[in-house]
């Protein structure tokens, strides 16, 4: 038809003399027609941008890491001694490296050249028989262990300073326990392995001669009068053999103390009396003829990652037991490489970790999320030292090429992987694995914990309790307004309820959480009585009506009993009500709540999902309401005549033809309104606690996937995982209303045609 | 009897019809429930004033409003702690606002009714609402000026209300100096700011630029200085009277007059005089700033940005959605596109509104604004211009949400034109779009109208999206106001809704807040219901006047 207008137009123009004026009426159709075409399909193009764009901000959640070496140089001043370890700083500018001479060598870690040089002030005649870190090791401190029984402690420091806009980075060594060394074995034994960890003031340090373990703890002590400062130190040794230990490590707390043994056994001492450390747990935590040949912290010091010879890294974590006493336990593993695991270095802000195995394979996890990120070679046998830096983003070694290497790693969003976000993570420091939603945590210690399972469980349990109050009240109502009501009152009811759908949800929101909450909470009883006194009141009026005289029955007005039982409704809901009390005193001996609480256990949360159930009940009513009675409303009408003419009562006619020809409008009207119970926010924001619990019961709060982004979007960095995965959330909202959408709209468009033909 | 009267179906029919009284029943008790809360908002409520037993036996007299009366069963009462005789089945509970947050911490008490010796509503008590620390209830003893008493018994009121008047005026004097002609100022001065900047960046920053700036900026001080000494000089005249008044227990307090809004003494007004009082109150309400952190005073910012918000979207959502109901019904041909239209219309309604929110503030705010805060704006960096939730991006954030809105009614009004008139107007050798422009479009207007209406109802209710986007709970500035370029769409704003949401559930004295809750809420139902009745009026005079045109 519009074809066949537009040739009838033109035609009938180009007859015309074509005057400028002609000219530039055809442009200005053609134009608007373009414009208009163009503005109809923008609708389709909103859509898919919003999906698109939504899908753009989720999408790096799920991208692996990528590593590249960008510069590799000789090791700087590699006449001075060989490397220990090196370091880098968290503007991955300047890195460091240790000798086993007690040098320290600070270079560009981008170009390898020599900033500065540092001599470590050891005692003379002297050998360095072991070295160790402090935890964090974003604190810079080094242990050095020497030949005759003493150690010394330095500190690593990067002053950053701005001169005009430029960043500079200047290193030092600073001594936190003063520059003489600390006598830890007064014998002259040499320390073989040692740890230690040092705070403001204090220190403890684990060491192990030849054949003992010996615990010193350090106390800065100023006394008032003498300029120096005295150490006081407390001396202990650990009832265990010494001889096979190759490993210690002493958490950041220093409240616990891990030695791990040449047979595969990892000892758990608590340390948190210096006097008198207690050794809680031995236990053997490789496999039966594997060697533990790397192991180290994650960040926070909860676990500790071990890596064997079998090229397995598995993670231990304090786990309370069934006896409620803190205990190690396995609570992942990661196979990383058929060959052993030589060195292990977490990220120092979140819980990933870097692997190293003896080939020069190289590895990143995140273990909670149990991803494996990244699998690259990077060196030709094994690296002498590997390096992840503060932020993680980049990775500094030293190959057996006699070249230190420097990678760029680029990592954004490890801890978020599809099984973390879905299924049950044992976190560190839980009894058992569990669905928890956390974004922010009180310290970097406690990695954020991104289930959505129970904010999607929250979604469907508030959308289930409003469909449980929606569905019956609004498919009743539809029914009986669309096919019994006078039609004189249907032209004031329908609109009056579907002004209800008008009413700001905010609105409603605040009235149930300052109105019906507390009015519930105190009126329990009177809710479940209402239930019951409710059906009955009605049920007794309608047969009240129904056994009158016949001249009073014919006197009634046809249609108009929705508006009888608007009495009869308030006089039983105040007759329900008003027994609340006497019930709750009579029946459960105190308020229905206690009751709950002493017989099942259940307890009552006052923002709860009843609230929620009736407030987004009486949201969603009028959508569903108002479709549903178009449905029924526009089924043909010789079809119910039909059925009438034979015989049939009305309400047969209803329940067998009418509601069977409308049930796709209904279906699709229930689809709408869960849609719009699934995705509302103010009301479930504020009638609930907000507290992301999964608990099936009607007494207890939920946190739904909506309230969850509006409550922590404004708080959440840009780009930040955090922010993905709002939008992750939003894009989940976002396709469950579209399925549902779509499909009670496709119904809705078949039942049309469907309409049409009969 | 029973088993026919069952079997004829009856008893179901009564049963849906109840469902249809209840969802009449909600509607009607959830308006009326706002309408009641809110509208006694404004009426002064009598002071009371009960001789009370407290807890140690001591007789004590507590002054205030009575806000609410519990009732609670004797078991529930005593299983929380009250202590009740034997013969005693029910707690009955007071609820009352004694105010004088300053002197006592709260501003509302719970009395049990049981100890209530007696109580009186003596005609001299005073209402003082004050700037700060909420209300004051007592009785006035005198008003000073400086430290000397100048009135004092009968006389107190009439200097009290003389002297206020006084002192209100100096205070509007001092707000209108200080928002208006120091705000330009201020104003002014981060404009040359951020000008200065920009030429840096130019390189066009040179010593001739610099003396026209020092300039500027010396003009704009020297006005400044006089601003400020005339504020010093009104400070000193509103800060020299103050009221002296006891409270209950018989401290006397000097509130100082600049921090009174109002002093009533309710309980000598009549009916006429509360009524009086009752708009005077409505009117503040409506047409004031808010004040201590909402929860008094008006809300006039809230319903600025409101308006302006709802104004911004339909400038935006109008041609869009109007557009593409032209294309469905107009141009395209019926088929799969229109088909997918449709889904995507329906989508596009159905998609919860956080999700716009969401898509609002990743795509508008942070890509579209952070653009052109990069091309346009560098010289505000690194604070954002538009990079940042404002007006403008909460409009068209608005105006997509709204979209199908618009779209759905006025597809409706086009397909209600009859045919017979295009074919009329194509017939005499007008093109499709002067056919539509001239004959088309403006018969279906009404519809489009009833769209515009629907889409600012849902607007100016939606909260969710807002809060991502660029509501704030206080904004400093109207988004509108006297200083060039007048409009600022880059300022966060205040909203009705929002405002409830946060004096409601953020505030930190909610109970102070309630009742001015339910006036806010009252004030946004009875739009909303307002401006829907409106489109459903409309709709129905478009139906009435299109079936006369097809009969």
């Amino acid at each position: 038809m519009s074809e066949l207008n537009n040739s009838m137009t033109q035609s009938s123009l180009n007859t015309a003399t074509t005057s400028a004026y002609e000219k530039w009426r055809l442009l200005k159709d053609a134009i608007m027609h373009r414009a208009v075409v163009a503005g109809g399909l923008s609708v389709i193009f909103a859509i898919v941008v919003i999906f698109f764009y939504l899908l753009y901000v989720v999408y790096p959640l799920f991208l692996s890491a990528n590593a590249e070496q960008v510069a590799q140089y000789p090791i700087p001043e590699e006449s001075v001694g060989k490397t220990l370890f090196l370091n880098i700083e968290e503007q991955n500018e300047i890195a460091a490296r240790f000798t086993d001479n007690g040098q320290v060598i600070f270079f560009e870690a981008k170009t390898g050249k020599t900033i500065s040089q540092r001599t470590v002030l050891l005692p003379p005649d002297t050998k360095i028989t072991s070295i160790a870190q402090g935890s964090p090791v974003s604190e810079g401190a080094v242990i050095y262990g020497l030949s005759n029984g003493q150690a010394v402690i330095v500190k690593q420091q990067y002053k950053v300073a701005f001169v005009g806009d430029k960043r500079v980075i200047a290193p030092s060594l600073k001594y936190p326990l003063g520059e003489t060394p600390l006598v830890i074995d007064d014998t002259g034994a040499a320390l073989e392995k040692i740890a230690f960890k040092v705070g403001e003031g204090s220190a403890t340090i684990v060491a192990k001669t030849a054949d003992k373990i010996r615990l010193t703890s350090l106390e800065k002590e100023q006394s008032l009068f003498a300029e120096e400062a005295s150490l006081t130190r407390t001396d202990s040794f650990l009832d265990m053999p010494a001889a096979n230990i190759t490993d210690i490590l002493v958490d950041k707390e220093d409240r616990n103390l891990f030695l791990v043994s040449d047979d595969g056994s990892l000892s758990f001492i608590d340390i948190s009396k210096k006097d008198a450390p207690e050794i809680k747990q031995h236990l053997n935590v490789v496999d039966v003829g594997q060697k533990i040949t790397s192991l180290s912290f994650l960040n926070g010091d909860l676990s500790i990652m071990i890596g064997d010879s079998s090229g397995l890294v598995s993670q231990w974590s304090l786990v309370k037991d069934t006896f409620n006493k803190p205990a190690f336990q396995r609570i992942r593993a990661f196979k990383v490489s058929d060959k052993p695991v030589i060195s292990i270095n977490t990220e120092q802000r979140r819980k990933g970790f870097l692997t190293v195995d003896i080939d020069g394979g190289m590895g990143i996890y995140h273990s909670t999320a149990e991803r494996e990120l990244i699998k690259e070679k990077i060196s030709d046998g094994a690296p002498l030292s590997t390096i992840l830096s503060p932020r993680a983003n980049a990775l500094l070694l030293q190959s057996n090429d006699g070249k230190i290497h420097f990678w760029k790693v680029d990592n954004e969003h490890p801890e978020v992987s599809i099984k973390s976000m879905w299924k049950k993570v044992w976190y560190e420091s839980y009894a058992k694995p569990t669905y928890i939603w956390q974004s922010s945590s009180a310290s970097n210690d406690f990695e954020p914990k991104y289930s959505l399972t129970p904010l999607v469980f929250g979604t469907l349990k508030a959308a289930f309790y409003a469909m449980l109050v929606a569905i019956p009240l609004s498919l009743m109502g539809a029914i009986y307004t669309a096919y019994f009501m006078s039609p004189k009152m249907r032209i004031y009811a329908k609109p009056s309820i579907e002004i209800m759908g008008a009413l700001p949800t905010v609105i409603l929101g605040f009235l149930a959480g300052l109105w019906l909450a507390p009015f519930i909470e105190e009126n329990l009883a009177g809710l479940f009585a209402l239930l019951l006194v409710l059906p009955m009141g009605v049920m007794l009026f309608a047969f009240g009506v129904q056994c009158l005289p016949e001249t009073m029955c014919q006197k009634i007005p046809e249609g108009w009993d929705a508006a009888m039982l608007i009495p009869v409704i308030m006089i039983s809901g105040w007759f329900a009500f008003s027994i609340s009390i006497p019930l709750e005193t009579i029946l459960f001996h105190g308020t229905l709540r206690d009751w709950f609480k002493t017989e099942f256990g259940i307890g009552y949360d006052q923002r709860n999902a009843l609230v929620v159930g009736i407030a987004m009940g009486f949201a969603v009513v009028p959508t569903i309401f108002s479709i549903a009675e178009d449905a029924i409303f526009s089924v043909p009408k010789h079809l119910t005549v039909g059925s009438l003419a034979l015989g049939a009562t009305p309400w047969q006619t209803m329940i067998r033809v009418v509601l069977l020809t409308a049930s796709p409008g209904i279906f699709s009207a229930i689809m709408i309104g869960f849609g719009r119970a699934v995705g509302e926010t103010m009301i479930v924001l504020m009638a609930t606690g907000n507290t992301p619990v999964m608990d099936l019961s009607v007494f207890q709060g939920m946190r739904t996937l909506a309230a969850n982004i509006a409550v922590e979007m404004p708080e959440s960095e840009v780009d930040s995982t955090h922010y993905r995965v709002l939008f992750l959330a939003a894009l989940v909202l976002f396709m469950f209303t579209f399925v549902f959408n779509t499909l009670a709209e496709v119904v809705r468009q078949r039942l049309r045609e469907k309409y049409s033909s009969l | 009897m029973i088993k026919i009267w069952f079997k004829s179906g009856s008893p179901w029919i009564w049963l849906n019809a109840a469902a249809v009284s209840i969802c009449l029943i909600m509607v009607v008790g959830v308006l009326g429930l706002v309408a009641l809360r809110g509208a006694g908002h404004f009426w002064a409520s009598p002071i009371v004033q009960f001789s009370y037993q407290d807890d140690d036996g001591q007789v004590k007299d507590i002054i205030g409003e009575h806000v609410d009366t519990t009732i609670t069963s004797a078991l529930m009462a005593k299983s929380s702690g009250y202590k009740l005789a034997d013969n005693e089945d029910v707690l009955i509970q007071y609820l009352i606002k004694t105010g004088n947050r300053d002197l006592t911490d709260a501003d509302f008490r719970w009395i049990q009714e049981r100890r209530v010796k007696s109580q009186a509503m003596p005609a001299d008590m005073i209402v003082v609402e004050r700037r700060e620390w909420g209300n004051f209830y007592g009785q006035l003893t005198g008003v000073k000026e400086g430290n000397t008493v100048i009135a004092s018994g009968e006389s107190a009121w009439e200097m009290l209300q003389a002297r206020l008047k006084i002192t209100l005026a100096l205070h509007e004097q001092i707000t209108h100096l200080e928002k208006i002609e120091i705000g330009a100022i201020n104003y002014g001065f981060e404009q040359l700011r951020l000008k200065q900047h920009r030429l840096e960046l130019k390189n066009q920053w040179n010593a001739q630029t610099a003396k026209e700036f020092t300039d500027k900026k010396s003009t704009y001080d020297i006005d400044y200085k006089k601003y400020q000494a005339q504020l010093a000089e009104l400070y000193q005249k509103i800060r020299r009277d103050s009221l002296v008044a006891t409270t209950e227990d018989g401290t006397e307090l000097v509130i100082p007059l600049l921090k009174v809004v109002e002093v009533t003494q309710p309980n000598k007004m009549g009916v006429f005089t509360k009524i009086g009082h009752y708009f005077k109150k409505l009117g503040e309400f409506l047409s004031e700033d808010p004040r201590e952190a909402n929860m008094e005073g008006g809300i006039f910012p809230a319903i600025f940005g409101t308006i302006m918000m709802v104004i911004m979207m339909s400038i935006i959502v109008t041609p869009f959605g109007v557009i593409a109901a032209v294309y469905l019904r107009e141009y395209a041909k019926q088929g799969f596109t229109t088909r997918l239209i449709r889904i995507a219309v329906n989508n596009l309604a159905g998609v919860p509104s956080i999700v716009y929110g969401v898509f609002g503030l990743g795509f508008f705010v942070y890509i579209l604004g952070g653009n052109i805060d990069k091309l346009f704006f560098p010289e505000a960096s690194p604070a954002p211009v538009f990079g940042t939730p404002g007006l403008l991006w909460a409009s068209i954030t608005l105006a997509l949400l709204t979209l199908p809105v618009v779209i759905v009614s006025t597809e409706e009004g086009l397909a209600r034109v009859p045919k017979a008139i295009r074919e009329g107007s194509l017939a005499l050798g007008a093109t499709k779009i002067e056919t539509l422009w001239r004959t088309v479009l403006p018969m279906a207007s009404p519809a489009m109208m009833t769209g515009l209406i629907l889409a600012v109802a849902r607007a100016a209710g939606e909260v969710a999206p807002l809060m991502l986007v660029g509501v704030v709970k206080l904004a400093p500035t109207l988004p509108l106001d006297g200083n060039y370029p007048f409009l600022h769409l880059d300022r966060k704003f205040m909203h009705l809704g929002f405002h409830i949401y946060d004096v409601g559930f953020q505030s930190p004295n909610v109970e102070a807040a309630r009742s001015l809750v339910y006036g806010t809420s009252l004030l946004l139902v009875l739009v909303i219901i307002g401006l829907n009745l409106a489109a459903i009026l409309i709709r129905n005079h478009l139906r009435e006047k299109y079936r006369a045109l097809e009969g």
